[in-house]
């Protein structure tokens, strides 16, 4: 006899990462960024810190769509430490889109402080980087009347690879909920150079630095195990599903770990109108 | 024989796809006021129908409270704002708002009959399945309505669902059961889904919705959605007519204020349920499936 057919799950399925329709996430972004910046704050320019990474060049490029070209600021802000890559895949984006770009070199800021502490390590000495970065980004916002645009994407925030009231800390991110994988698709649909999609993601704070090396686990696998945990998977189910237990209890401790990183400051509460507690009132309002 | 729809059975409707700034209600009313100004300068429309939260916007939180109002006057609000804009042209209303009845709080829907020289209240249904999962908080600050009844219109016997009544089927059966023949949903949904084949997926998932009541019951689906971003949450438009054989009359942008502009036709509805018919099937076997004793509903004492 012969034996009718079958039909099982698609190997992998059960593994695969999270999907994007590009064309459909970035209508929907740009309409954010118009929404957020004109409409609700009356604010028509953006600053936005170029690193020569995806995640910032895709955030240019989204608002570009939204503002146009001579609305959005890119700023360069190179450590005496920096990737000369990082300055020049910086360039590759804004001689690509025509915005405005200025270079401000952050060694003497980040210096006059360090200076005192000589023993800070390469972890403190990031996050002063960072910090003065975002510092630098939100006074020309001031003084270009522009809104400083986030470029953090949703698998550093889960993984709490970022510096907390550094990165973070624009009004608005239209990254914010897509996992790396996301954006580098994100970015191929919008035309970002090749050279900072294809290259290893790297915060730059120090030599040699790359995000996955920092991590310990590849974006694609840190971003298949993220989609699912976030939907409510135990660990056990996700190694069931065919995931490295490795690979799962990193991300899972990163995740539990750093859920600090992703709230406003831990405020006593004493009375019954504690803000965010009792008064509740959305940003917009 | 055949025969021409009676000019009474169809009725023209015009949805006013509001994307309102947050809280500011006044400035809000204005907006729709013109919206009101433009469609009954061509073609004024029998009902006009806008989404939850239309002049407030939808994620207000503890803010409802400063916002809420008695029925009566949003309904008196929204009169004179047809009035100003139209003149007295007699229309339909219905929208979404925030009730506020004597402290305690809803997330209500009015229609109101606006004549030439008064206007009534026809019915305020309050939403009964308030959203409360996820990004939704809505049992924090509302309280739930605890009834859900068709009302006779001058078109025809209607139903009002807001926004997740609409994801539990028994609802718009229910209606339908009660004699409904076209459902208003005033909606506020925000956009997440980014994997879809031509959209976000969320609003696939309502036309699917949509599609299914109607072509279920025989029945038209009126669907009025919020536009705008709230804080991040982009509300996903798409407001739209559904005919009752489940096709799409007419289809509003997900993106951006917009009026959307068809008809309910009652022969539609008629023929619809005449090749279907659902509806009949049901509420002949609806008694033997409420008897069933393993359902989880009230008895009388024996």
């Amino acid at each position: 006899m012969t034996p009718i057919a079958e039909v099982r799950v698609a190997p992998g399925r059960l593994l695969a990462g999270p999907r994007i329709n590009a064309e459909v996430a970035t209508r929907w972004l740009v309409a954010f960024l118009r929404d957020e910046l004109i409409e609700r704050r009356g604010i028509g320019r953006a600053v936005v810190g170029l690193s020569g990474g995806a995640d910032s060049a895709v955030t240019a490029y989204l608002c570009t769509l939204a503002l146009g070209a001579e609305n959005v600021y890119a700023f360069r802000l190179p450590y005496r430490t920096s990737n000369a890559a990082s300055l020049s895949d910086a360039q590759l984006v804004v001689d690509d889109l025509g915005i405005n770009e200025r270079t401000i070199d952050i060694t003497g800021a980040v210096d006059g402080y360090l200076q005192f502490e000589p023993d800070a390590d390469a972890r403190r000495r990031g996050n002063v980087m960072a910090r003065t970065r975002m510092l630098v980004l939100f006074d020309q916002s001031a003084k270009l009347d522009a809104l400083p645009v986030g470029t953090g994407n949703k698998t550093e925030r889960l993984l709490g690879y970022f510096t907390w009231h550094a990165d973070d800390t624009p009004p608005v991110n239209p990254l914010g909920d897509l996992f790396k994988v996301q954006v580098w698709e994100l970015a191929r649909h919008l035309g970002v150079p090749a050279a900072l999609v294809d290259k290893a993601p790297s915060a730059d704070l120090e030599a040699d630095q790359t995000d996955e090396g920092d991590l310990g686990i590849t974006y694609a696998r840190a971003d298949a195990i993220l989609a699912q945990l976030l939907l409510g998977y135990s660990d056990a189910q996700l190694i069931e599903r065919g995931f490295d237990a490795g690979d799962v209890a990193l991300v899972r401790r990163r995740v539990d770990s750093t859920h600090w990183k992703r709230h406003l400051p831990t405020t006593a509460m004493l009375t019954n109108t504690a803000i965010n507690e009792f008064y509740l009132r959305p940003v917009d309002f | 024989m055949g025969g021409s729809a009676a000019p009474s059975s169809r009725f023209n409707v015009a949805i006013v796809q509001a994307k309102p700034f947050k809280g500011r209600y006044a400035e809000n009313l204005t907006t729709v006021g013109e919206a009101f100004a433009q469609i009954g300068a061509a073609e004024p429309p029998d009902l006009v129908a806008l989404p939850e939260g239309a002049m407030t916007g939808y994620f207000l939180e503890g803010a409802v409270y400063d916002l809420a109002l008695p029925a009566s006057r949003f309904a008196d609000d929204l009169a004179r704002t047809w009035r100003e804009a139209c003149g007295d042209r007699p229309v339909d209303i219905c929208s979404g708002f925030f009730e506020n009845d004597g402290g305690t709080y809803y997330n209500s829907a009015v229609y109101l009959h606006v004549g030439e020289r008064s206007h009534h209240i026809v019915h305020v249904h309050r939403k009964m399945f308030l959203a409360t999962y996820g990004v939704f908080d809505e049992e924090r600050f509302l309280s739930r309505g605890r009834r859900l009844q068709a009302f006779d219109t001058r078109f025809g016997r209607a139903a009002i669902l807001i926004c997740e009544d609409l994801w539990h089927a028994i609802m718009p059966t229910i209606a339908a059961i009660k004699g409904a023949r076209f459902i208003i949903v005033p909606s506020a949904a925000p956009g997440r889904g980014i994997d879809g084949e031509v959209e976000l997926s969320s609003i696939t998932r309502w036309r699917e919705l949509l599609r299914a009541s109607a072509a279920e019951h025989g029945i038209y689906m009126i669907y009025a959605g919020l536009a705008g971003f709230e804080g991040g949450k982009g509300m996903t438009g798409s407001s739209s007519i559904v005919d009752p054989r489940g096709g799409v009359q007419v289809d509003g942008p997900d993106i951006g204020a917009c009026v959307v502009r068809g008809f309910v036709d009652m022969r539609e509805a008629d023929l619809a349920r005449a090749s279907l018919p659902l509806l009949g099937d049901l509420q002949a076997v609806l008694p033997d499936l409420l008897l069933d004793d393993e359902l989880p509903l009230p008895r009388a004492p024996q």
